[in-house]
């Protein structure tokens, strides 16, 4: 997929002035976080379950080599093919190959996040063959011109019933509905018949899993299922970090996935799925592939960013993110929106193509708090923020303002006097109003809002009279 | 090769020192040896303890729960439940079952994988969880994957006696009993379902709308 990360804040300038986004946005708001807060609570010791999850995660990636010739050799050994890709185009080339190979004219997928950095359905078109997304909110995006995803796990929540009844009446050319469950059983009856006529289905990997060679997906409608089942072929293109050593790893990590996805104790369909279909089998896929693929992530390995590797793509970063839920997830530009999104967009392209993004945080850290595998979110795009000053990416004028600032910090009187000065100078900007409506100087920081007004002493004045005592 | 420089870059990032790397593969195999399970919620610790906290999870995930006392008296349960959805009395089921004597209760059966357009499935499990209230399906030629996916009306037997505690139990099992894992294995929680647009919850998004569990009291 094309990023357009590079232009974060004219995407963000877009997304506050669409009133129909800004009212969708403002409905789902809050509703997978009451639920996740609900559902953490069924179990007896959580924080004991997320430290055994980051403990597995941190396991897995201090050998990745040595978890993933294990998880090949044993995939190998039940009839699965097992390939490796440097970057998305790889992706696509393998893909494409796999699928002239066996003859495939038309491929269902069920939601795969790697697919979309690979932008695997423009080169499936490109070479004559039928890509169809199966995954409600994926489908609803491929009618729209393959409109990208605004989250990882709910990829239509920007999108209102009434648009989404519009498209489907467009696209089918059926009497209009307005009942969500008259859309779903329309999209039902639509899909069932890619499922049963695609010879080829593709799939994203919740995990693999190294004992035993198998990759375990996790969905709620069954297009998971459907498409690993019906066709003839199944692909499932994985990153290279979602290895787990053992079944028992795995359901340590389902009891926190579903939990902080969605607010679900589990989600309705976790399949576990390992090698090719016996001859005296009656369904079930002949051919399995696996795609396992780095696309920027063995950069990570080593260095301080190391912790983002242990993402398992639950989205409870984003569900709990201000700005996130501001903005919605389509300006951040590329696949992955919200804070996981910020921290892993410029690692996977190059913080110089998206160096606006780590500053789409206000570091209230709700993010490292909700994480289930304990990602310090925060100190990472603050790291990030770092790496982008140092390296000259940001703007003149905020890098001298940031150096004019440390100057005046290190200097404890001339800090004391610049306060003071300035407390006054906002304090008659507000004329005795509680807010500031225009700042000059900063007009970026009024627009939406008033600018608080200094109460008329500067924190080091009040402390001191609070030593002094009353 | 892709996978030669993928490997070769991990290493150098990792910077392992060889001395380690003898004993990174020892931890490796003995992590994959001892299997150990992570914090687990407590469990009613008796059979009926467990069945009760499996029949209300399931119920939870909108599953339809009956109880019945023997699996021989499945195929007339069954019946009844058609009758009373209004459905006929017509059902693909898993060759496993095709012992049972439908042809007694008056339900027709064809024990084999499912079409399109089949309207109810009928699945035993290899197992059910009490944790969670799912069923643990486990693909082979006797027991086809699609028979619990593509009608939209899924009956399962559960004999009492598999309701197992957890999932990692539910593992131990198939290692015990079926040494390597099938195909496929499926965890179903009830109905198939979608919250994508509005976040509003449909069932029957592409599997089954009707999740019917026949809980077997003496098996």
């Amino acid at each position: 997929m094309e990023s357009r990360a590079h232009r974060f804040r004219r995407n963000i300038a877009e997304a506050l002035a669409n009133p129909v986004l800004q009212a969708n946005l403002s409905k789902a708001k809050g509703k997978f976080v009451e639920k996740r807060a609900q559902a953490i609570q069924e179990l007896d010791d959580f924080e004991a379950t997320r430290e055994a999850a980051r403990e597995i995660r941190d396991r897995v990636l201090a050998n990745l080599d040595l978890w993933l010739e294990t998880f090949e050799a044993n995939a190998r050994a039940r009839g699965a093919t097992v390939l490796w890709a440097k970057d998305g185009n790889e992706v696509s080339r393998l893909v494409v190959e796999i699928a002239k190979r066996h003859g495939v004219k038309k491929v269902v997928k069920s939601k795969s996040m790697l697919s979309e950095e690979a932008g695997l359905n423009q080169a499936l078109l490109a070479a004559g063959i039928e890509p169809v997304e199966t995954d409600l909110g994926e489908y609803i995006l491929q009618i729209n011109g393959y409109e990208p995803p605004s989250h990882i796990i709910a990829p239509v929540v920007h999108k209102s019933l009434d648009e989404i009844a519009d498209l489907f009446a467009r696209t089918h050319r059926t009497p209009r509905k307005t009942e969500i469950a008259a859309l779903t059983r329309e999209a039902r009856q639509v899909l069932r018949e890619h499922f049963l006529t695609a010879e080829m289905g593709v799939t994203g990997g919740n995990f693999l899993i190294a004992e035993t060679g198998s990759v375990a997906l996790v969905t709620n409608e069954g297009n998971g299922r459907m498409v690993t089942t019906l066709p003839r072929v199944h692909v499932a293109i994985t990153g290279i970090e979602k290895i787990v050593p053992t079944l028992e790893d795995l359901s340590t990590l389902m009891r926190l996935l579903p939990r902080s996805a969605t607010g679900q104790s589990i989600s309705n369909y976790v399949s576990v799925l390992t090698g090719t279909k016996n001859p005296a089998e009656l369904d079930g896929p002949e051919h399995l592939y696996f795609i396992l693929v780095d696309n920027g992530r063995t950069r990570l390995l080593g260095s301080d960013y190391q912790p983002m590797l242990r993402c398992i793509r639950c989205g409870a970063c984003m569900n709990h993110c201000p700005v996130y839920q501001t903005i919605g997830g389509q300006a951040y530009g590329w696949v992955y929106p919200g804070p996981m999104g910020s921290v892993l967009t410029p690692l996977l392209l190059g913080l110089e193509k998206a160096h606006d993004l780590p500053y789409a945080a206000t570091l209230c850290n709700q993010c490292g708090v909700v994480c289930p595998v304990k990602i310090p979110l925060p100190e990472l795009l603050r790291n990030l923020r770092e790496e982008a000053d140092k390296r000259r990416l940001r703007p003149w004028r905020e890098r001298l303002a940031l150096r004019a600032w440390a100057w005046i910090a290190l200097r404890p009187s001339l800090y004391a006097l610049a306060s003071r000065l300035l407390v006054r100078y906002l304090a008659w900007l507000a004329e005795g109003r509680g807010g500031i409506s225009v700042l000059a100087a900063a007009p970026g920081w009024t627009m939406g809002r008033n600018f608080p007004a200094p109460e008329g002493e500067t924190f080091r004045t009040r402390y001191r009279m609070r030593k002094r005592g009353p | 090769m892709s996978k030669e420089q993928i490997l070769a870059e991990i290493r150098r990032r990792l910077r392992r020192p060889q001395e380690s790397l003898q004993a990174a593969q020892a931890a490796l195999e003995e992590a994959l040896q001892q299997k150990v399970r992570g914090p687990m919620p407590a469990l009613p610790p008796d059979a009926q303890g467990l069945r009760e906290r499996f029949l209300a999870q399931a119920e939870r995930h909108a599953s339809c729960c009956e109880r019945i006392a023997s699996i021989e008296v499945a195929p007339w349960a069954v019946r009844r439940f058609l009758d009373a959805r209004g459905l006929p009395r017509r059902a693909v089921i898993w060759p496993s079952l095709a012992e049972l004597d439908w042809q007694g209760a008056g339900v027709e059966v064809a024990a084999r994988a499912a079409q399109d357009a089949d309207l109810v499935g009928i699945t035993a499990c290899f197992c059910a969880i009490a944790e969670t209230g799912s069923l643990m399906l486990c693909s082979s030629p006797q027991t086809p994957a699609t028979v619990s996916l593509l009608p939209p009306t899924h009956i399962a037997l559960v004999p009492a006696s598999r309701i197992v505690a957890t999932m990692e139990d539910a593992w131990q099992l198939a290692r015990a009993e079926l040494g390597m894992l099938p195909r496929a294995v499926n965890f179903v929680s009830g109905p198939s379902r979608t919250g994508d647009i509005e976040q509003t919850i449909v069932l029957g998004a592409h599997g089954p709308a009707h999740v019917h569990l026949l809980l077997i009291e003496s098996a």
